[in-house]
């Protein structure tokens, strides 16, 4: 008991606070630290990247000589060449048409999932393999099915009487163009209706109940109640969506490489063949600093156009 | 009222207004088209795996058999994979490089998120934005400068260049949804911790991160399926045979001019699509709230 004083008077006296102190202690610096790894990662590898990429769409580097600033010469050169108008056609249609259809389709899916129905979590795992598979994987396994000779949509069809010939599903211009989409369609879906789903899940069944009551039809409930209280999380699902569609490379660099006769060719397939294949990075570069443009619109339009629509509800 | 009614009650709720249905109309409308959907998404596997036992006749000859079966599976096509082709070591390639850079990005983004939300250091909703906004730049614009980036760094064509590139495609998205879980941890916790003498970084290892562990793990899962699924990246940066991972590797390898070995390139599809839905099939809870947590924020 006697010693329990001693530790009081034998304490250092208090210290100045130095600056190795401050760096430890003050809340800017200390963020500042924790900061540093994820800040290396993503300045060196994708803003700096992102601004070399617009830097480099002015100049005429090829691989293996660094390039001159050339002006817009490359874009001159880009928006003059049919290949690239045809890409940013092909780019603007498998986008549009894949969107809509993953966006109608997972929602059935999610509406579908969002019933009482018997091994639930099962299905619901079960759903979502294909997003798990690797896309080029699963890709090699479309790749089979839409063989020319050897396809097995082909083989059923004929068994069954209704054709008589094989489908040429991707060495046709329009039946090319279908198969991918379809594709990505197939690989999309399983990601919004699982994403749709867990918004759905949220919604009071309450409200459901009060509409039934109120005579509405299934139509009526899904117009006045799933829909405008889906809208947030349709946004943000949308938006990602339609990005990683309109900058899709995987599937058609497998499934036709752009081909037949760049029927399929989107600007990110278009920009690989350019710089990668061809070694023109410069004109390479231009092509896919040239999806920028529509990729900020893309998220504008999805972004603000259905957070207007909330706002409209009253949420806000 | 009773204990036992209460509970029935607690039951019909869950059920929702289902009872409302017939048998009959719910099988027209949830059971059929649920079924369809499955089998669509569904197919392409069966069809790979089937493709990948089936005997090599069998596979170009719809005649004499129906190739919606096989009466005579082999192991020869994945036999043939694993002894006669680099397979395994494009399978170590594409686990060595996916989980060194998910666990690097897992680090910078738990350091990353716990300074956005509890340092709350000046800017930090601002620099919070500007991940989300990163998250949203798609490698499809970035890999040309990249790969000139990769090549002054010297990292081009080893496993480097693609284990310091992947976490920017992941640290965004973990970011984000860790940030969300750092949310929920009490305040109180971490302030009896300061009373206490921690510093912060003791309070992020020693209380934080064992309350984040279902994130951590989320992330984790979510992190790994994005580098195993990359493909512009490593088709870009890795030129040697021997460097590079499965998806890359297996479109390349098993095309002899026009003739494809469709058992191998089935086989090598499934073997290497087997290690991620094994691991999706122990965690799929930790995915569905990594996917839908990410997308709620």
């Amino acid at each position: 008991m006697t010693d329990a004083a001693l530790p009081l008077s034998r304490r250092a006296p208090i210290r100045e606070i130095t600056a190795w102190d401050r760096l430890k202690t003050n809340r800017n610096w200390l963020g500042f630290w924790f900061m540093v790894p994820a800040a290396a990662f993503l300045i060196l590898f994708l803003a700096y990247p992102l601004g070399l990429g617009i830097w480099l769409s002015f100049t005429d580097t090829r691989i293996g000589r660094p390039g001159e600033f050339i002006g817009i010469e490359n874009y001159e050169w880009v928006l003059g060449d049919s290949k690239f108008q045809d890409a940013v056609f092909n780019t603007l249609f498998y986008t549009t048409i894949a969107s809509v259809a993953k966006f109608a389709i997972g929602l059935y899916l999610a509406i579908l999932l969002n019933h009482h129905l018997p091994f639930k979590a099962m299905i619901r795992a079960i759903v979502l393999i294909p997003f798990i598979v690797p896309t080029v994987l699963s890709a090699i396994a479309f790749w089979w099915i839409f063989d020319p000779t050897f396809s097995i949509i082909s083989w059923t069809l004929k068994e069954m009487g209704w054709r008589t010939t094989n489908i040429n599903f991707l060495g046709d211009t329009w039946n090319a163009r279908w198969s991918v989409i379809f594709a990505n369609v197939w690989r999309g879906v399983p990601f919004i209706a699982i994403t749709l789903l867990a918004g759905l899940q949220t919604v009071p069944p309450s409200l459901y109940e009060a509409a039934t009551l109120d005579g509405a039809t299934r139509w009526q409930m899904f117009r006045y109640i799933t829909y405008p209280l889906l809208t947030p999380i349709i946004a943000v699902v949308m938006t990602f969506s339609v990005l990683f569609t309109f900058t899709d490379f995987q599937l058609i660099k497998v499934l036709t490489n752009g081909g037949p006769a760049g029927a399929t060719e989107l600007m990110a397939t278009m920009s690989y063949n350019t710089a990668i294949l061809g070694g023109k990075i410069g004109e390479g570069a231009a092509v896919s600093t040239a999806m920028i443009p529509f990729l900020l619109g893309a998220i504008m339009i999805s972004w603000f156009g259905l957070q207007r629509r909330k706002w409209q509800q009253g949420e806000d | 009222m009773s204990a036992a009614d209460t509970r029935a009650d607690i039951t019909d709720n869950r059920e929702g207004m289902s009872y409302l249905d017939t048998l009959p109309r719910r099988v027209v409308t949830v059971y059929i088209p649920l079924f369809l959907i499955m089998f669509v998404l569904l197919f392409p596997f069966y069809w790979m795996g089937l493709t990948a036992v089936k005997p090599k006749e069998e596979l170009v000859d719809f005649e004499r058999s129906n190739p919606f079966w096989t009466w005579a599976p082999t192991l020869e096509h994945i036999t043939e994979l694993i002894f006669k082709t680099e397979y395994p070591r494009w399978l170590w390639n594409t686990m060595f490089i996916s989980v060194v850079s998910t666990v690097l990005a897992l680090i910078a983004s738990v350091f990353a998120a716990y300074a956005i939300v509890r340092i709350r250091y000046k800017g930090a909703s601002t620099v919070g934005g500007l991940i989300f906004l990163s998250y949203l730049v798609p490698p499809s614009i970035l890999f040309i400068p990249l790969s000139t980036v990769v090549y002054q760094y010297g990292l081009f064509d080893t496993p480097f260049a693609l284990i310091l590139t992947y976490p920017t495609i992941l640290i965004p998205f973990s970011t984000w949804l860790l940030m969300g879980y750092f949310k929920t941890i009490p305040f109180e916790l971490e302030e009896c911790a300061l009373i206490d003498g921690a510093s912060r970084f003791q309070i992020l290892t020693k209380i934080v991160l064992p309350l984040a562990v279902p994130g951590l793990i989320s992330a984790g899962i979510f992190c790994l399926t994005l580098c195993w699924n990359e493909f512009i990246y490593a088709l870009t940066f890795i030129n040697t045979h021997a460097n590079k991972t499965v998806p890359v590797a297996i479109v390349t390898a098993f095309t002899d001019g026009d003739q494809y070995r469709w058992g191998s390139l089935m086989a090598g599809a499934l073997v290497g699509s087997l290690p991620l839905v094994i691991l999706y099939s122990f965690f799929v809870e930790y995915y569905v709230s990594a996917m839908t947590g990410a997308v709620k924020e």
